[in-house]
């Protein structure tokens, strides 16, 4: 026995000791740089969500008018806005609403597309042109033309911006499900499954739905971003959530325009935030569906 | 071929019947009416036959499905009605902003194409190379920078650096090239920033597949110079995607622009829809969604007669 293969062999007895998911995070980790930076981002941000109330400095909703729009200073670090609020903190809370939001929205859009595309994908033949057509419809519609309208139906506040963004979703999602799962129901398991008499609830939920994992997982972490980035745009219109909830898109709106100038910080520190977020869901999503399913187009 | 276009056209019917159904059953979900949001405005007092007088001039008594039928009949006969707020007619109204937001839309597109197409194929050239590793970042963070926040950046910067602001009023292209490009080149570059990513990284991923295809080797094989093997071979073959992708953004830009058109004050589409849905003004934004729904799904059509067209072994049966 010669040396390398000594070496080889006890590195391969080292990964086994290891338990599975986190030599699947180490292998991630090694070939998408790009990808796991995002990844740490995000657990950063989920971080500061969970623990804003004891690392932010000030209450976020704490008015101090004789410190309106201070730029960014020791105190203060990156400023006051308009009713003397401090941005840092109202940004740290900021991330509770946009995590919350996005996570159920694009949950709740992925997991319900995710489903209307098996069952359109089982049932083939009219169910599906009907689905399909239906799906076809909704798409027609821009993602924050439609988000506006639910909002418009339901009124503001944060449960029906979770929904007006989970809408637009499910088409999506249910789209690009449906194509993976037409290839699933002409494998020979689900032939089984039906020649054993299981009824279309089980074959649907136990043997189809766990086999499109790869692009439900894909179309999550887009959804993330984009609900984000959606959430930041419908809050910015008026129409998310109100005031004075700490949101990113709340802080780019009314004032931190009007005030541009001779308070910049205002209209500067929560656009980063919204990208920097954004960023981070983007860059991990992409080298997920590279390791997942390079094929997938999104 | 032929057969498949009539199909295609016939099949459009239904989904726009069913898009034009669904946008009017949800304007009347909304809670109040165009009149009874206008006289809350006015906050004067209004008896309840004022109420039902008014009601009566727009046709809001009739039943629903009076109203339904009524409404389909006037677009058959391309008769879109007068708007229930302005009481102006809807072409007048829509004609006034689609000169602004197809202009913006137009020109993002402009900018988007002439980003994209040279930065994706590089990136596709120099996969995992530091160049693919940058371009990779530039396109993720314009899919990341919300195109409202780039627009107040730019703002600020334009009033710091050159002490300028685009001017207020909207002035057509035809009247002054000059007022009317320094006025929405902000605009379009703002928004195209983030379309161009979309299409980066289409062109990207559509380049590294056909990179991989057997014609490729051959082409190589056969000792054809570099150039020519990605300009006439690969690149020709790899459009194919990037088009859906420039083409379906440029629909979703027409009514989708809402969020830039309030940064930048521009009185287009999106803002007339955010209005109309607001003011309950139930034939301007049925009309809306009616013209951004049929740009979509003609847009869509026109892509996929293209894919036959530039990719002869698609054959649509």
């Amino acid at each position: 026995m010669n040396t390398v293969e000594v070496t080889a062999s006890t590195i391969r007895q080292k990964a086994n000791t290891m338990p599975r998911w986190l030599r699947v995070v180490s292998r991630f980790a090694r070939q998408k740089p790009l990808g796991t930076s995002g990844a740490v981002l995000i657990l950063l941000m989920g971080l500061v969500a969970i623990l804003a109330d004891f690392i932010a400095p000030y209450d976020p909703l704490a008015t101090r008018y004789d410190l309106m729009m201070q730029p960014p200073n020791a105190e203060f670090w990156l400023g006051t806005d308009a009713f003397g609020r401090d941005i840092l903190s109202r940004l740290l809370y900021g991330s509770r609403t946009a995590l919350l939001i996005g996570l159920s929205a694009s949950f709740l859009g992925a997991t319900i597309g995710a489903i209307i595309g098996v069952v359109s994908a089982y049932f083939a033949g009219k169910t599906d042109l009907i689905i399909q057509r239906l799906m076809d419809m909704l798409l027609s519609f821009p993602l924050i033309i439609m988000a506006l309208a639910v909002v418009a139906v339901l009124g503001t506040g944060t449960g029906n911006v979770i929904i007006a963004i989970a809408v637009p979703m499910t088409p999506r999602c249910a789209r690009v499900v449906r194509s993976s799962a037409l290839a699933i129901r002409e494998s020979p398991y689900i032939d089984a499954a039906r020649a054993l008499g299981f009824g279309h609830g089980r074959i649907i939920f136990r043997h189809m739905l766990p086999n499109v994992m790869a692009p439900y997982l894909i179309m999550l972490t887009v959804f993330l971003a984009q609900a984000i980035l959606l959430e930041a745009s419908l809050s910015f219109l008026g129409l998310g959530v109100s005031e004075p909830t700490a949101a990113w898109g709340l802080m780019l709106r009314g004032a931190a325009v009007e005030f541009a100038e001779q308070a910049p910080w205002m209209g500067i520190f929560p656009g980063l935030a919204i990208s920097a977020a954004v960023f981070a869901f983007n860059l991990f999503g992409d080298s997920l569906r590279d390791a997942l399913d390079p094929k997938l187009r999104i | 071929m032929h057969r498949y276009i009539i199909k295609r056209i016939l099949f459009m019917i239904p989904t726009i019947l069913g898009v034009m159904f669904i946008v009017f059953v949800l304007m009347r979900v909304l809670p109040g009416d165009a009149v009874e949001i206008r006289y809350a405005e006015e906050g004067t007092f209004v008896s309840e036959e004022m109420l039902v007088q008014e009601r009566a001039r727009l046709g809001l008594d009739q039943p629903i499905w009076h109203q339904f039928v009524k409404w389909i009949w006037g677009i058959v006969r391309l008769d879109f009605g007068i708007s229930m707020w302005t009481g102006r007619p809807i072409t007048h109204e829509i004609k006034i902003r689609l000169e602004l937001s197809l202009q913006v839309a137009l020109m993002a597109t402009f900018f988007a194409t002439l980003i994209a197409i040279p930065l994706g194929t590089m990136a596709a050239l120099k996969q995992d190379t530091w160049v693919d590793y940058v371009i990779r970042i530039f396109s993720i963070a314009g899919l990341a920078t919300p195109s409202f926040w780039l627009g107040i950046l730019m703002i600020l910067m334009l009033l710091i650096y050159f002490k300028w602001l685009p001017p207020m009023f909207f002035t057509s292209l035809w009247k002054d090239p000059g007022a009317n490009l320094s006025q929405l080149i902000w605009p379009a570059l703002a928004v195209g920033y983030r379309y161009s990513a979309t299409a980066t990284r289409m062109t990207r991923s559509s380049v590294l597949e056909v990179m991989r295809e057997d014609y490729i080797r051959t082409a190589r094989a056969k000792g054809l110079w570099e150039k020519i093997v990605i300009t006439r071979h690969a690149l020709k073959n790899a459009m194919l995607p990037v088009i859906t992708v420039i083409g379906l953004e440029f629909a979703f830009l027409i009514g989708g622009l809402v969020v830039t058109e309030q940064v930048f004050n521009l009185n287009g589409i999106g803002k007339l829809f955010v209005q109309s849905i607001a003011q309950r003004d139930y034939t301007m934004t049925q009309t809306l969604v009616l013209l951004v729904a049929i740009t979509f799904i003609v847009v869509n059509f026109v892509v996929d007669i293209l894919y036959a067209w530039l990719d002869p072994r698609i054959r649509y049966q």
